[in-house]
């Protein structure tokens, strides 16, 4: 639930300038929903590294794992073990 | 010759070759063609007559492809609109064109419902993607609407009759203008040509050159890689974006791209990766950079990551479509320059007084000559007249590009500074104006001013100081929110910051020279 929140909070923050809190549905494309572009990705990648203490690798850097609120939560989820 | 004769010569030549890949879909020249062949069948069917505009509002797909060759096949002129274009603008682009049909997906239907809504020269609407009963309720009465396979189905794939000849309006292209309303820029078919050719002949383009393109179709730089691949014969990998790096890093290396478009944004973001510097990009032929000078700091990363990779590194601007290439055995000398005229192109720099500058080192205003300069902007003669004007010779109309450069002893071009406030962002033009509206539709605003900033990703990025009306509780993510709303991705401002008030000319006049 942590990791969750923590994400979503920023994601409301940096892309969503806090007001669409409730619009965000947890398997909506960012990309297909025009929330994040390729400098917004750099910001999220920023973030959970510094957050969450993991580094992403290059590779990983992909839709499966960036794309949405539910597949970041995995991601970090699976990184942090 | 015609712009669609590209593709038409490319289809008779090469029938099976593969041009196009999507996600998902991939497609010979000869399915392009007969697609496009028969989409303008149904275009003319929805009302579309010779020298109409056609609208197109799709992401990056086959579709988008299809639909700028079929409005040209129809006899029509096409706008790509950017598809992050909000609803208002939309409106604007289309009222102002009086664009009669409207090709678009489900997906961007949000932002286009108001235009369709509200262009009374609309007569035809095409929506890629599936509809819904709530997007054909907001149709209104005489203004056909058709999904896309409905308005193909039973059309003939032989091409339709055509009345063009080439110095009819291929394209309009719309940009940011100082006065906050974008411009269309009128292009014929013969100055689209002339720059296609002039642009593969100096990139050395061949049939084998597979291009892997991220850049919208809006913007003059990615549409160009679609026209000059069905000129050269090549394919083109099309993808919406550059959001996922590894993915087209991927892209790159399974589809053995040979040529991969950037903008310096895309080259910051390929420095930060960790691990490119392993790969294997032996295939890839060259990378071409524009929109932005490319840092001497990314040349040299670049030089890095991709060593046996030609770079070009141009300079452009939509009025005339390309300037400048700077030939890659001079990249190591010159780094910081962007070269000369290309081919069939001449190009010279003039004084206060329109005087030609022949001295090295002197700044001067970029005048360009040549059969790619565009014939003006859309039903606007005096924004016209000031960029389009009599050249060395009274009887031919130059292009005063409003940028100033100083050239070396060799006549090589360095950019110094731009004439107006034009804020270059993702290499995208940024109209302060057009930001600063924005806010001041915001009811408590009072006073707004917007400026570039550097930023190593951006080129720059987008300020906003602003001054409301006292008491006021918006906040700065409240505008930062509201410009989401009503401006295009690259319009975001990255920054804003509320003032008391902001400095003056002794007119009155906000005055940012002390911003930043």
């Amino acid at each position: 639930m942590e990791i969750r929140e923590k994400i979503k909070g920023f994601i409301v923050e940096n892309f969503l300038f806090g007001t669409d809190d409730a619009s965000l549905g947890d398997d909506d494309s960012f990309l297909e929903s025009g929330i994040i572009d390729s400098t917004g990705v750099l910001e999220v990648v920023g973030f959970i590294e510094d957050e969450f203490g993991i580094e992403v690798l290059d590779e990983e850097l992909v839709p499966d794992n960036f794309d949405s609120l539910s597949k970041l939560v995995a991601y970090v989820a699976k990184k942090k073990g | 010759m015609l712009v669609q004769e590209l593709l038409e010569r490319s289809a008779a030549a090469t029938p099976g070759r593969e041009a196009l890949v999507c996600p998902g879909r991939r497609l010979t020249f000869a399915e392009i063609d007969a697609e496009a062949n028969r989409l303008a069948h149904a275009l003319r069917r929805g009302g579309v007559r010779y020298g109409d505009r056609v609208a197109v509002l799709i992401d990056n797909s086959p579709e988008t492809v299809i639909s700028v060759w079929a409005a040209l096949k129809a006899d029509a002129t096409f706008l790509v609109i950017n598809p992050t274009t909000k609803s208002a603008k939309i409106s604007y682009i289309l009222g102002n064109c009086r664009a009669s049909a409207l090709i678009t997906h489900s997906a961007r239907w949000r932002n286009a419902a108001a235009a369709v809504a509200s262009t009374p020269s609309l007569k035809t609407v095409i929506c890629a993607g599936k509809s819904t009963p709530a997007i054909r309720d907001g149709v209104p009465g005489g203004v056909s609407f058709l999904e896309w396979r409905e308005a193909l189905g039973g059309m003939p794939e032989t091409r339709p009759e055509r009345k063009s000849i080439d110095i009819d309006l291929a394209a309009l292209i719309y940009t940011s203008g100082s006065t906050g309303n974008p411009k269309g820029v009128m292009l014929t078919h013969q100055n689209i040509i002339s720059a296609s050719t002039s642009i593969t002949t100096y990139l050395e383009n061949r049939a084998d050159d597979i291009i892997m393109s991220v850049l919208p179709l809006s913007f003059d730089y990615g549409l160009y890689q679609i026209l000059m691949a069905a000129q050269f014969g090549g394919k083109v990998i099309l993808e919406k974006s550059f959001t996922y790096p590894y993915q087209i890093i991927n892209l790159i290396k399974d589809e053995k791209a040979t040529g991969f478009p950037i903008v310096p944004t895309i080259s910051a973001i390929l420095l930060q990766m960790k691990d490119l510097g392993s790969e294997d990009f032996s295939g890839l032929r060259y990378i071409s950079n524009t929109a932005a000078a490319l840092p001497v700091s990314h040349i040299r990363g670049l030089q890095k990551i991709f060593p046996s990779t030609t770079i070009y590194s141009m300079y452009g601007l939509t009025e005339c479509k390309r300037v400048s290439y700077l030939p890659p055995d001079q990249l190591d000398r010159r780094p910081d320059s962007v070269g000369k005229g290309m081919p069939n192109e001449q190009v010279y720099l003039v004084d206060e007084n329109n005087g030609i500058i022949t001295e090295a080192g002197v700044i001067g205003e970029l005048v360009v000559r040549g059969a790619n300069v565009m014939k003006g902007y859309w039903e606007l003669p005096k924004e016209t007249s000031e960029r389009l004007r009599p050249g060395i010779h009274p009887w031919e109309q130059s292009l005063y590009t409003g940028d100033l450069f100083r050239m070396d002893e060799e006549g090589y071009l360095y950019f110094v500074s731009r004439k107006d406030d034009i804020i270059k962002s993702r290499g995208e033009k940024v109209s302060p104006k057009e930001v600063a509206n924005a806010i001041y539709a915001i009811e408590d605003v009072v006073e707004a001013a917007v400026i570039g900033v550097p930023d190593d990703v951006l080129g720059e990025a987008v300020k906003a100081f602003v001054v409301l009306r006292e008491g006021s509780k918006i906040t700065e993510q409240d505008i930062l929110a509201h410009c989401s709303k009503n401006l295009e991705d690259f319009m975001m401002p990255k920054f804003v910051e509320l003032r008391k008030s902001l400095p003056k000319t002794t007119t009155g006049k906000i005055t940012t020279k002390n911003l930043q």
